[in-house]
């Protein structure tokens, strides 16, 4: 599809691109990533940020264009960032002329300097149209090429980019495992340095141009394999990914070991949320409310503070009771709701949600629950007579609610049941006319959610040893939702995805903490308006020919 | 042949409105027949009322020998053995074909779901016993094959199938069709008429159909109710019917083109 | 007939359950307060006016819900941030300035209705992005598409101004012709809660007049009854929807400038709980009714000022005043699910659902 582009688009897009980019900057998300750098010397995150607008504008633009010679997409390209830099050059003026910091908190010298290089205003801002204009160019340019080169070259460049974003975490691990010497190698202070980040691009583009060509002969031989061995393989697979599970601390240190519990506390709320939600359709914001109370029995049952009951409880005895009682409130939320349309029932769980909070915060608990002070000294967890307190112990416990989790919501899913909340989901009516009945159906949704949460919840208050109900508002219930829809709706493997992405990723890069929920806000009307089935989604699973389910498997 | 369905002076109102005026049919087992109208004469709120989906204002339904089954909700009413398909297709789109069936195999799931997280050997039988009838359900429809598709990229003609397969796997004793064959040319009509006789004849389920298709509904029906205004008109075999006035005279006052159709079925 | 026993349902026994014991409660905790009668009548009157006040405020925002509920039957989970937005700029922009240059207290009424004017513009102009990014390209979705990048588009704006203008709470100026007190009827009453109650009745009544007499408000009326025979009688549809955000969007924006003028401040997090309770006040009155937003707005509000002390405090609660969003919440969960065509629900809740 070719399309004739006129001057009124070029610079109609580059006004869109600039009005983006001057928002970034005005709210302060680029000065913020413009303290991550990321080649010595060289660049930052900021720096990628304020360019990839104009850069991803340019290429799309430009890439179905017509053209008589190459000369003029790229010019497009070029016309593109330039103009796009406007809206940023006028805020620079702006910015040295009067004191709009009085108005706009973000908008500081700071910002002048960095969007100008620190070369002055005038150098500066004609560096800045120059940077936004060539670099867009290039990805005109780079939409141009052919596949067989743009996709090793695009590889190279993420990789890059990938490697110094998470420098400062790689750092720790390379200086823990091969000394400070390869550590200091590899990156200079905390940031890549430029020799090796052209090494890693030349390995990354390297090994992807190798693939691109070799790479399907490869997977020819592998279909050519017969069934039993295809199983091998899958079953090799298995193994390995078991036994990486399984040690996976060790690889990861103590810092990121940490990272890991917190998602997979997020993962086993997740596995929850996404049977409210995924398999049943039932649109639940108020799924916090269950986290909190799992969290909350097991502090007034295990706690050594002043709150705790003291009537013997240990963590694995208070575990089923925080369970228990989380799936009691799910059936008690869940009973008035039940004949609600979807719209309405996320509101009133939502309301729940609040409410439970304020409750805890209140006075009207605070001999039980604490109110504001929440509940302090709560044990972590002992294991035959071992406490365990290192992130890498407390993993295990995770990882063990995170699998049980994992089974029930398979094994569920591909029950009956499983069948009955699709199907509840699809067409309540019809669903009801095929003999279910709906209103154990949705309790039995509700309750299994509220299983996983008020476990998830139980974990958190035992591996924090001390909760605050602030800990527990509509954020969570957000994150939550978000992360199932990042990773898509009604898929397992979609919840892992989710929480890396949505919860892994913010925790290792601290500037993203500020912005994390615009960002999820950004995030769920895109995912709505142009992935709606996420990025793992559920695959139908073939059960006619059964025989081929391990062909599908070794495919991917 | 005993009478399998009875319906005693249902009236639905709707404020006030009478959507079906004291309408009463007798559907005798192992029989197909169907009840007919012009657009808006309450067919589908009838079978509505039947199938739980509303609470007839008055009258008695009586199933299966005694059971009254008015006012029951939908779920109870399939239980005592009656299933219907819907006049515009109410798959569940997003789930595969025989996903499809299996959730109309429902009440036939004995195992609780405790067993369905250990797996246990009851599960893992009844599971496969349950596919199994599943495929054989979808060979029964012509579908064969088609088992792995999500219903909604199935063609119009397969989903219509698929949801008389998903209405069968209840097993039945009387199955509703709400307007079969809408949507299909006259091939796959006269192909969906030999199948619904196949059904009967080979399952031995009773089939009360609304139609409009009076090609159909005078080849296949041995009984039929033609209901004008919520109100019965007229009743009896397909000759009857052809050469009542009252009837002929609703579907040419109403002006529905269909109805001037009244040709022999075969 | 063993069947018909069966039908009578467990869940229905619950929930008549549930209602009578709420009913009690609340019999309960009235009678012990006012046996006890620990507030003076000044207080209990002090109280009730704040709660019209505060229900006034409800009553504007609740309009937004209920247009775009009408014509889209969606939630607009992000109406709150129009709310938000609006006097979140102008305040700084504007009422700031203003006031340090002394002109707001020199012409108090021209400088309102600048500040009042800009704070629509920005309102109605969020909205009308909103729309058109986040809600116009999902029509026809399943309901709970649209509502969820509503929520997305709540919580971008929420930290889009946030990063715009810092997270601390931001004074609003005081004015002085509309600081202290005044009395009508005998009654002792802040300026500015007159203020804002005079207002919302104006702004209330102009606009359903607005809707019921005018061609535009007959498109938006059309538009809500049917889109397609709207659009066959040569209804544009869209702009029908535009002007609906539009309209939601400015009476927001006033209701900002009025809650600035009560409170004397303003936060990038305001627009949260307003907007959930005055969607609450737009079920409770019944969705899609103009008039049906304006009195469960001041329910909402008369029950969320009074109800800590009459209901709670005879319950023996301890600081029943933390509780006033529980009271909300708790009238939101009970409308919703006793009576989701709300006071003056007509068809619209059960026929569109």
């Amino acid at each position: 599809m070719n399309k004739s582009i006129t001057i009124k688009d070029i610079i109609s897009k580059g006004l869109i691109a600039g009005v983006v980019i001057l928002s970034l900057n005005v709210i302060g998300f680029i000065t913020l990533l413009g303290e991550r750098e990321l080649i010595t010397g060289w660049f930052s995150l900021g720096h990628v940020f304020l360019v990839a607008t104009p850069m991803a504008v340019a290429y799309f633009t430009t890439k179905n264009m017509d053209y008589e010679s190459k000369a003029k997409p790229i010019g497009v390209g070029f016309v593109i960032g330039a103009v796009s830099a406007i809206p940023s050059i006028i805020l620079v003026f702006l910015e040295t002329n009067t004191d709009l910091r009085q108005f706009l908190a973000n908008v500081s010298p700071a910002l002048t300097e960095f969007l100008t290089f620190g070369q002055g205003v005038v150098a500066g801002s004609f560096i800045l149209l120059l940077f936004f204009a060539v670099m867009s160019a290039l990805a005109s340019f780079v939409g141009l090429l052919d596949k067989k080169i743009q996709h090793p070259l695009v590889t190279g460049v993420a990789w890059v980019l990938g490697i110094a974003t998470f420098s400062e975490v790689l750092l720790i691990r390379i200086r823990d495992t091969f000394g400070r010497g390869v550590a200091k190698f590899i990156f200079e202070g905390e940031t890549l340095n430029p020799i090796i980040a052209l090494f890693i691009f030349l390995v990354a583009a390297g090994i992807t141009l190798w693939w691109d060509q070799k790479g399907d002969g490869i997977k020819v031989t592998f279909a050519g394999f017969s069934p039993q061995k295809k199983k091998q393989l899958s079953k090799g697979r298995s193994l390995i990914l078991m036994v990486v599970i399984l040690f996976l601390p060790l690889l990861l240190g103590s810092y990121l070991t940490e990272v890991t519990n917190n998602v997979g506390i997020y993962i086993l709320m997740g596995l929850g949320l996404n049977i409210v939600v995924g398999f049943a359709g039932l649109l639940d914001l108020g799924y916090v409310a269950f986290f909190a109370i799992g969290a909350y029995v097991m502090g007034v049952l295990t706690s050594e503070g002043a709150l705790g009951l003291d009537i013997g409880f240990t963590f694995w005895t208070a575990l089923p009771v925080a369970v228990l009682t989380a799936i009691l409130f799910g059936i008690i939320l869940g009973v008035p709701v039940l004949g609600m349309r979807g719209d309405y029932l996320a509101i009133v769980t939502l309301g729940f949600g609040e409410i439970i909070r304020v409750l805890a915060v209140s006075d009207v608990f605070k001999g039980t629950l604490g109110g504001a002070q929440g509940i302090l000294q709560i044990p972590k967890p002992e294991f035959f007579g071992i406490r365990l307190v290192q992130p890498e112990q407390l993993y295990y416990v995770v990882l063990g609610g995170v699998l049980l989790a994992v089974f029930i919501a398979t094994r569920l899913r591909d029950s009956r049941l499983g069948r009955q909340w699709m199907a509840m989901r699809e067409d309540e009516d019809v669903a009801e006319a095929m003999g279910m009945n709906l209103v154990a159906t949705k309790l039995m949704a509700f309750a299994t959610g509220a299983a996983f949460s008020g476990l998830a919840g139980a974990i958190f208050a035992s591996k924090l040893t001390s909760i605050f109900p602030h800990s527990f508002n509509l954020i969570i219930s957000i994150n939550v939702l978000a992360l199932i829809i990042v990773g898509g709706v009604g898929s397992i493997p979609g919840v892992f995805a989710g929480a890396l992405i949505l919860v892994g990723l913010p925790e290792l890069l601290r500037e993203f903490a500020e912005f994390r929920m615009l960002i999820y806000g950004v995030l769920l009307i895109v995912m709505m308006l142009y992935k709606p089935e996420g990025f793992l989604p559920d695959e139908r699973r073939k059960r006619e020919s059964s025989t081929d389910e391990e062909l599908s498997l070794a495919e991917n | 042949m005993s009478i399998i369905l009875s319906t005693r002076n249902v009236i639905k109102r709707f404020g006030g409105l009478v959507a079906v005026n004291s309408f009463e049919i007798e559907v005798k087992e192992n029989s197909i027949s169907s009840v007919i109208g012009p657009n808006g004469a309450g067919k589908t709120t009838f079978f509505n009322c039947i199938t739980g989906f509303y609470t007839p204002t008055e009258g008695e339904i009586i199933f299966d020998g005694d059971h009254h089954i008015e006012g029951l909700r939908p779920d109870q009413v399939t239980l005592k053995g009656l299933s219907r398909t819907y006049q515009n297709i109410r798959l569940f789109s997003k789930m595969t074909a025989i996903e499809n069936i299996l959730v109309g195999q429902h009440k036939h799931f004995k195992t609780h779901w405790l067993e369905a997280i250990f797996k246990t050997k009851g599960f893992i039988k009844e599971e496969e016993e349950a596919l199994e009838e599943a495929i054989r359900l979808l060979n029964f429809v012509g579908l064969s094959g088609l088992g792995d598709q999500v219903a909604h990229n199935l063609p119009y003609g397969a989903q219509r199938r698929l949801e008389i397969a998903r209405a069968l796997a209840s097993k039945p004793k009387l199955l509703l069709l709400d307007e079969p064959t809408a949507g299909m040319n006259p091939n796959e009509s006269i192909e969906l008429m030999h199948f619904i006789r196949r059904l009967r004849d080979e399952v031995g389920i009773t089939v009360l159909l609304i139609e409009h298709d009076m090609k159909v509904v005078m080849g296949i029906s041995e009984e039929i109710w033609v209901m004008d205004f919520g109100q019965k008109i007229a009743e009896g075999t397909p000759h009857d019917i052809q050469t009542n006035p009252k009837v002929i005279e609703a579907y040419l006052g109403s002006g529905a083109a269909s109805g001037l159709n009244l040709g022999k079925g075969e | 007939m063993s069947e018909r026993i069966k039908q009578i349902d467990i869940l229905g026994v619950v929930m008549w359950f549930f209602r009578a014991a709420i009913i009690v409660a609340m019999l309960w905790g009235t009678i012990a307060t006012l046996m006890d009668n620990p507030y003076s009548a000044k207080a209990w009157t002090d109280t009730i006016v704040a709660g019209i006040a505060q229900g006034s405020l409800y009553a504007l925002i609740a309009i937004g819900y209920t247009l775009v509920y009408g014509v889209l039957f969606m939630i607009n989970f992000a109406h709150g941030e129009f709310f938000m937005s609006g006097i979140m700029t102008s305040t700084i922009f504007i009422a700031i300035p203003m006031s340090e240059s002394g002109y707001l207290d020199a012409n108090p009424v021209l400088g309102l209705i600048i500040i009042a004017l800009v704070t629509m513009l920005v309102s109605i102009g969020v909205a009308i992005l909103t729309e058109r990014v986040a809600y116009k390209p999902l029509r026809g979705a399943p309901r709970l598409v649209p509502l969820i990048t509503a929520i997305g588009a709540s919580f971008f704006w929420q930290y889009y101004f946030r990063g715009l203008y810092g997270s601390e709470v931001k004074p609003f100026p005081l004015i002085d012709s509309i600081a202290g007190k005044m009395t009508i009827f005998g009654i002792e009453i802040l300026k500015s809660q007159a203020l804002v109650i005079v207002v919302a009745i104006i702004m209330l009544i102009g606009l359903n007049l607005f809707v019921i007499k005018t061609k535009v408000g007959k498109s938006i009326r059309a538009a809500a009854e049917n889109k397609d025979v709207a659009r066959l009688m040569g209804i544009d549809v869209d702009r029908a929807i535009t002007i609906t955000f539009t309209m939601g969007a400015a009476m927001a924006g006033i209701a900002g400038v009025l809650y600035a003028l009560v409170f004397r401040q303003v936060h990038y997090f305001m627009g949260f709980f307003p907007g959930i309770k005055a969607f609450t006040a737009a079920v409770l009155g019944g969705i899609g009714s103009i008039p049906g937003a304006a009195l469960g707005g001041l329910l909402l509000g008369v029950f969320e000022s009074v109800g800590p002390a009459l209901f709670l405090e005879g319950l023996g609660v301890p600081s029943p005043h933390q509780l006033k969003d529980v009271i909300a919440f708790t009238m939101l969960v009970l409308v919703l699910i006793f009576r989701p065509q709300g006071i003056l629900g007509e068809r619209l809740a059960e026929e569109k659902a």
